[in-house]
Order: structure tokens, then sequence, then C-alpha cells
């Protein structure tokens, strides 16, 4: 069955497609001169990057027989022919690790809680003044985003090498990051409750503690976990500049060329922040789906 | 004054017993779940050399080295800085566009709706996750092993630890594509590549897009991270300049970089803004 397909007549047809080609052109001419402008900027930094492809290619075979080299025993034969022997430090790396986690476990609660603390005046509908809420935000901005690592060196250098400069490191940056995440929760809570408690006469505290509270804990305790999270990664590098935790073995390894620890240490690293992104990633499933639940 | 009349407890308790008689391992559980939390902490503190006198000469100290701060100054250094931060801005654009254009073909093998074989996806999966699982910095190390110290490494680091990330981004981009597009390029007699071209792309560039401009701007931060191990750029400076005490240059360096990270945050939100406004048109 064939059905007639209406045709315009060709002069209008004409106009339509000129202007579909004029629009069309138009756009083209824009990603082409987005793409130049793109390919102009990634040239200028190869530039001032340094980069030398005959370098990449010279040293590619390299980047492969490293993970050869780091994959071999000193007695040439394959890591996971001989576990204990490509383990032989586990003793002291997993006290290291315990030592990593126990870092990022202080230091996330110490963040949390100076994030808790400041959180409710960096809030737009809680802040009891506009000039408390403008310097606590800034205040939280400059420790998010100056990185945990450039604290590390400044703390390591007050507080002395160890990993005490590491948590440190850590809670301030946990304090910016959370405290921003911590309002932007206060500032989606319901308003009304407040009122009520406040047409009761309560104070400012008060309203915080029986009407905001009970709505954004469990934000809270989500994020705090997400932050938990990311901060085991954090403190896994806390030790290349001096501040505790299983990176200082780990520079030690790479720096002396200790082949098959670099690979130990990596894996023991990454299977350790598999298991915690796991066991959060169930445990804040469990916390909201109790709050769904009710 | 009206009295309100006293409400009766006995009669509400046998009403709703369960309001007031709770389980108790529910009574329990909070202040049982925050003493262990704390029994944890003060463990810490213990385990990782918490003494109040050592907080005290800290802080004291830190409080010292803030005074030496001010004001910011760069003394004679300051053209080497702005080359240096230039490097930084270079090894983030570089290693986040590298990343992308890698990723992208990989990202379809870990695509469900492209690949439904498990055989394939999962490997690739499992691979991307474990790039992931190591951090930047690590990266670098390795990479100063392979072609020597400067930013090249940092580049190669960048680019190495944003393809795990690109990679499981991308393809959960292309994952909540639209089938129908697709099954209209196949309708019409287009091969599998067509499909993908003309089918997928249009639908996931925009999103991806997105994500590769949000990416330079938190590389910028990276970037400058990974110049303490050795890697180039603004953080070698700055690392140099806090092992040798220089405070002034120390706090000029840090403001630096965190005018430098607001610009190119204001500057990708905008793109950002434009690309899916466009998208919203077309």
């Amino acid at each position: 069955m064939a059905t007639a397909i209406s045709i315009l007549p060709a002069q209008q047809l004409a106009v339509l497609n000129d202007a579909y080609r004029k629009a069309v052109a138009r756009k083209r001419l824009k990603m082409t001169i987005a793409a130049a402008v793109f390919c102009a900027a990634l040239l200028i930094a190869a530039i001032g990057a340094e980069v030398n492809l005959r370098t990449l290619f010279t040293y590619f075979g390299n980047f492969i027989s490293y993970f050869d080299r780091i994959l071999t025993l000193d007695s040439g034969a394959r890591v996971w022919t001989d576990p204990a022997e490509w383990f032989w430090g586990w003793k002291k790396w997993l006290r290291m690790l315990g030592e990593t986690l126990l870092i990022s476990y202080v230091g996330t609660l110490i963040g949390a809680v100076f994030a808790f603390a400041l959180n409710f005046f960096a809030a737009q509908n809680t802040s009891p003044s506009r000039w408390l809420r403008f310097t606590v935000r800034r205040l939280l901005e400059f420790a998010r985003t100056v990185p945990g690592i450039v604290f590390a060196l400044i703390f390591v250098i007050a507080f002395g090498l160890g990993p005490m400069a590491g948590v440190l490191a850590i809670a301030i940056h946990s304090t910016g990051a959370l405290g921003k995440l911590f309002a932007e929760i206060v500032e989606n809570a319901d308003m009304k409750p407040v009122e009520g408690i406040r047409s009761t006469g309560a104070s400012w505290l008060s309203c915080m503690r029986f009407a905001v509270l009970p709505q954004v804990v469990t934000g809270y305790a989500s994020y705090a976990l997400l932050r938990f999270e990311v901060n085991v990664r954090e403190a896994s590098v806390m030790g290349f500049v001096g501040a505790g935790g299983i990176g200082q073995e780990f520079v030690v390894a790479i720096r002396k060329f200790y082949y098959s620890d670099v690979s130990a240490i990596l894996v023991t690293i990454i299977v350790t922040v598999f298991i915690i992104d796991i066991s959060t990633g169930w445990l804040r499933a469990r916390l909201f789906g109790k709050e769904t639940r009710r | 004054m009206s009295q309100l009349p006293k409400p009766d407890t006995e009669l509400l308790r046998s009403k709703y017993p369960d309001v007031f008689a709770r389980p108790a391992s529910a009574r329990l559980a909070m202040p049982a779940t925050i003493a262990a939390a704390l029994a944890i902490f003060v463990f810490g503190l213990v385990d990782l050399d918490f003494s109040p006198s050592k907080l005290i000469s800290g802080v004291s100290q830190l409080g010292w080295i803030t005074m030496m701060m001010i004001p910011p100054n760069p003394g004679a250094s300051f053209p080497l800085y702005m080359q240096a931060l230039g490097e930084t801005l270079s090894i983030a654009l570089l290693g986040t566009t590298l990343a992308a254009i890698l990723a992208l073909p990989v990202s379809l093998l870990a695509a469900r709706n492209i690949i439904p074989s498990n055989l394939i996806r999962f490997p690739v999966r499992r691979f991307l996750d474990s790039i992931r699982g190591v951090d930047t910095l690590i990266w670098a190390l390795v990479w100063i092993n392979v072609v020597g110290l400067g930013p090249f490494a940092g580049v190669l680091a960048i680019m190495v630890s944003d393809f795990g990330a690109f990679g499981k981004l991308f393809s959960e981009a292309i994952e909540g594509a639209d089938r129908k597009q697709v099954e209209g390029i196949r309708a019409s007699g287009g091969s599998v590549l067509h499909e993908i071209r003309f089918g997928l792309l249009p639908q996931v560039l925009p999103v991806i897009a997105g994500q590769v401009l949000y990416f330079i701007e938190s590389n910028t931060r990276s970037a400058t991270i990974i110049g303490i191990v050795g890697a180039g750029g603004i953080g070698l400076q700055l690392a140099e300049q806090i092992r040798v005490l220089e405070w002034q240059k120390v706090s000029f360096l840090i403001l630096m970089i965190l005018i430098a990270v607001a610009a190119i945050d204001f500057i990708s939100s905008k793109l950002r803004f434009a690309i899916i406004g466009q998208r919203a048109v077309a």
C-alpha cells in the first residue's frame, strides 16, 4: 500500500531548506570555533606541561615493565606463586593500615563535630545574623579549598612528624566539606516546626534542638559516612608528607625500589578501600532505608 | 485564666502501650552506638599519640606561623610562581582531556545497553574500580618513576586516575540514554557504529561534556597536590617554600591557588550552564 507523502511547492521548500541550512551552518560554525579554541588551549597546555611525546614513547615500555617488576619477587618468581613471601611484612602493614583507618575515623569525627557546631550559623534560614553567616561561610570555604595535604605539610612543621598532623589536616578539610553539606540540608529543612517551637517562647538553641535537628540528623550521618570513605583514601597518602599511616611505608618502598612491596601495599590499600566503600554503602542504605520505612 | 485539664496518663498508658514501653533494644541502640563511637575515638586519640601538651605547643607554633604569613609576599619569584600556576592549569586541562578521550571507548564496553554480556562488562568494571581505588598522588609517584620528575608525570597521573572515574561516569550516562533513538537508527538500516554515532552520542555528549568540565575544575585542586611529590606545577613551589619556612611566600602561593580555583569554578560553571542550556533548547 502506497501512501502519498505531501510535498510542498518548490518555492516554499527552497525557503525552508535555506533557513535550515543557515541554522545548521551557524551551529557548525559555533562548534568549529569552540573546538578550535579548545585545541589551541590544549596546545598551549601541552607546551606548558613540557609534554614530550618522544619521552612518553621511549618510556612507555618502562610503565609496562614497571608493573612487570612490581609483580616479581626478588627470587624472580611471580608474586602470586608465593603469597607468604609477597606479604612478608603483613603484620607491620596491617598495623599501619589500622593507623590509617584510625586517622580517618578520628579526623572525620572531629570534622563532623565542628561542622555540626558551625552549620546552623552558615545556613540561610537558621543563622542568627548575616555577618556571622558570611564569616562562617568564608571560613568553611577556606577549609574546603585548601587541599588537605597542604594543611598536613604545615601541621607536620607545627605539631611534629606523626599521625597527629594527619588527623588535624583531615579534620579541618572535613569541617569545610561537611559544614557546607550540612548547611545545605538545614536550608532544605521544613521551617514550620521551628515556627511552632518559637511560638511557645523557646530560645534559638531550643528551636535548633527540637525543630531542626530531628529533621536533618539522618542526612548528617549519611554525609559523615561518605566523608569517612573519602578520608580513608586521603589518609592513605598523608604518610607521603610524614603525617602518619600506610603512606609512609608506601613512599619508602617506591623510593627505594622495593618492587614487590609496592604491589603488596597497593593491593592492601585497594582491598581496604573496597571494603570500606562497600560497608559504608551498606550502612548508608540501612540508615536511609529506615528513614523511608518510617 | 483557664486551667487545662490534666491528661489522664494512666488511661493513655493503657491505650498505647508501645508508645510508652519501647523494647530495650530500641532504647539502648542509640546510646550504645554513641558509646562505641566514643570508645573508638578515645582509643584513636591514645593510639595516635595525642597529648594536650603537644596540642598546645603545636597550636602556639601554628599561631606563630600564621603571624609570619602576614602579609603575603612573593619576593622576587612572582614570575616563577605565575609560570608554575600556568603549569598546574595545563596539567589539569591536558590530563582531564586525555582521560576523557581514553575513557569514552572503554565506557562503551562497561555499559549494559551496549555490551549485554557480563563476561566482558564485569572485568572492565572491576578494572575501572581498582584504578579509582588508587589515589592520584600514588599514580604520580608511579609515573615519576617511569618518566622522571616534572609536569609530564603529573599529566599522566591525572590522566590515569581520571580514566577510572570517567569510565564509570560515562558508562552510567550511556546506560541512562534513551533506547528509542538507537532503535530508530537500527530500523532505518544503520550499523552498530551508526547507532552509537547518531543514536547514542548526541544524547550523552552534553552530559559527558558537563562532567569533563567539572573534573577540570576539581583537577585544578588535584594538580596543585601532585606537585608536592615532585610532579611539577605550583604544588612543587608550595612544598619547597614550606620546607624552607618561607611563610610569606607560602601564604602568597596559597592565595594564588585559592584565586585560581575560584576563577576556574566561575568559568566552568558558566560553560556548563551554557552546554546544558543549549541542550534544553535543542
